[in-house]
């Protein structure tokens, strides 16, 4: 999903930076208020984190012949709510823009949009939904990483075509040609997040039972281990 | 619990693996090279802007460029490790955390302080 250095034209690239700097200035606050209120979460952040910094740098195979990496950034936002992982999430992909080559400083307000934004926010409304129609705890947290991996992969080809609109078929050809680069690409990459994140839950419910129970978002979706 | 654990393992492993064998080649793009086996979808969609856009030329460059594929993948392993190393420390305290929480319950339940 990171759209190279350069990709997208001067326009685009401001204009997805200005729609990420509200979400990330909301992020820090209140990741801020957060540990001001629950000092002993710090470790649990960093271990979200960490998920997002170790998932994000695989790049794994699929079956399209291209390989395409999951984001990580769903079981941050099951714990601590959307908002905490778009500083996270701006953090991985700095890191990448500026160690790596991978993705771009001008690119990074729309790389920030799709992973640290979008992804998170659809994994948590799923979570909430599918928590609410009585699904299980395992259920839903799958659907939720599966989902809000595969919603950055989709936002990055609208991102694109939106930028590169076919000269026939316009956004839709465009869209059309990126979502089979990306969003193919990404089904069973998107499973596997969704089931490796079920594995972590499910570890933490083994072993941190008690810091699970404190958390409010893990609490809606309770009704079965 | 334990079995399912490792069934899921094995789904993650079987669906990781299985793409090497069974994925089709990347569709070439018109005018273009067909591109690798297994290149980065990153890639691919830079070339398909190429070919939707054929007069866009990318008006930045990255400030620092990995020297070399191999050094790319020295730093992409590094990100891996720190987040696994994370992730291990934090699985290894809460596992012994657990293990001695459930140890002092039995042992205070057991008997009186003067036991032997």
């Amino acid at each position: 999903m990171h759209i190279m250095e350069g990709f997208l034209p001067p326009a685009h690239a401001l204009g997805w930076a200005a729609a990420s700097l509200p979400f990330l200035a909301f992020g820090l606050h209140s990741v801020k208020r957060s540990l001001q209120a629950h000092p002993e979460r710090r470790m649990l952040l960093g271990v979200a984190a960490a998920f997002a910094f170790l998932l994000s740098a695989l790049k794994l195979p699929s079956v399209t012949g291209s390989c395409s990496h999951p984001t990580g950034v769903g079981f941050g936002a099951l714990l601590f709510g959307p908002a905490a992982m778009v500083p996270v999430g701006f953090v991985v992909l700095l890191f990448q823009a500026l160690l790596l080559a991978h993705g771009g400083l001008t690119t990074l307000g729309a790389n920030v949009f799709s992973m640290a934004i979008v992804g998170p926010f659809v994994a948590y409304g799923v979570f909430r939904a599918a928590a609410g129609v009585g699904a299980s705890r395992s259920v839903a947290v799958f659907l939720a990483a599966c989902l809000g991996d595969l919603a950055t992969y989709v936002v990055t080809s609208i991102q694109l075509a939106w930028a590169f609109p076919d000269a026939v078929g316009g956004f839709g050809a465009s869209f059309v040609k990126f979502a089979g680069i990306f969003g193919l690409t990404q089904v069973p990459i998107a499973i596997s997040e969704g089931l490796l994140t079920v594995l972590v839950v499910n570890a933490m419910a083994r072993f941190n039972a008690h810091e699970l129970r404190a958390l409010p978002v893990m609490m809606a979706g309770r009704k079965s281990a | 619990m334990k079995t399912r654990t490792w069934m899921t393992w094995a789904v993650i492993v079987l669906l990781t693996v299985l793409p090497l064998w069974f994925a089709s080649a990347p569709p070439a793009e018109p005018g273009a090279e067909a591109p690798a086996m297994f290149g980065g979808a990153d890639e691919r969609a830079q070339q398909a802007i190429g070919t939707v856009a054929p007069d866009y030329a990318p008006w930045f460059e990255p400030l620092f460029e990995p020297a070399s594929g191999e050094i790319a993948s020295l730093l992409f392993a590094l990100q891996a490790a720190i987040g696994a190393g994370v992730i291990g420390y934090w699985l290894g305290t809460s596992v012994a955390r657990e293990r001695a929480r459930r140890e002092s319950a039995t042992s205070s339940t057991q008997s009186e302080p003067h036991a032997d």
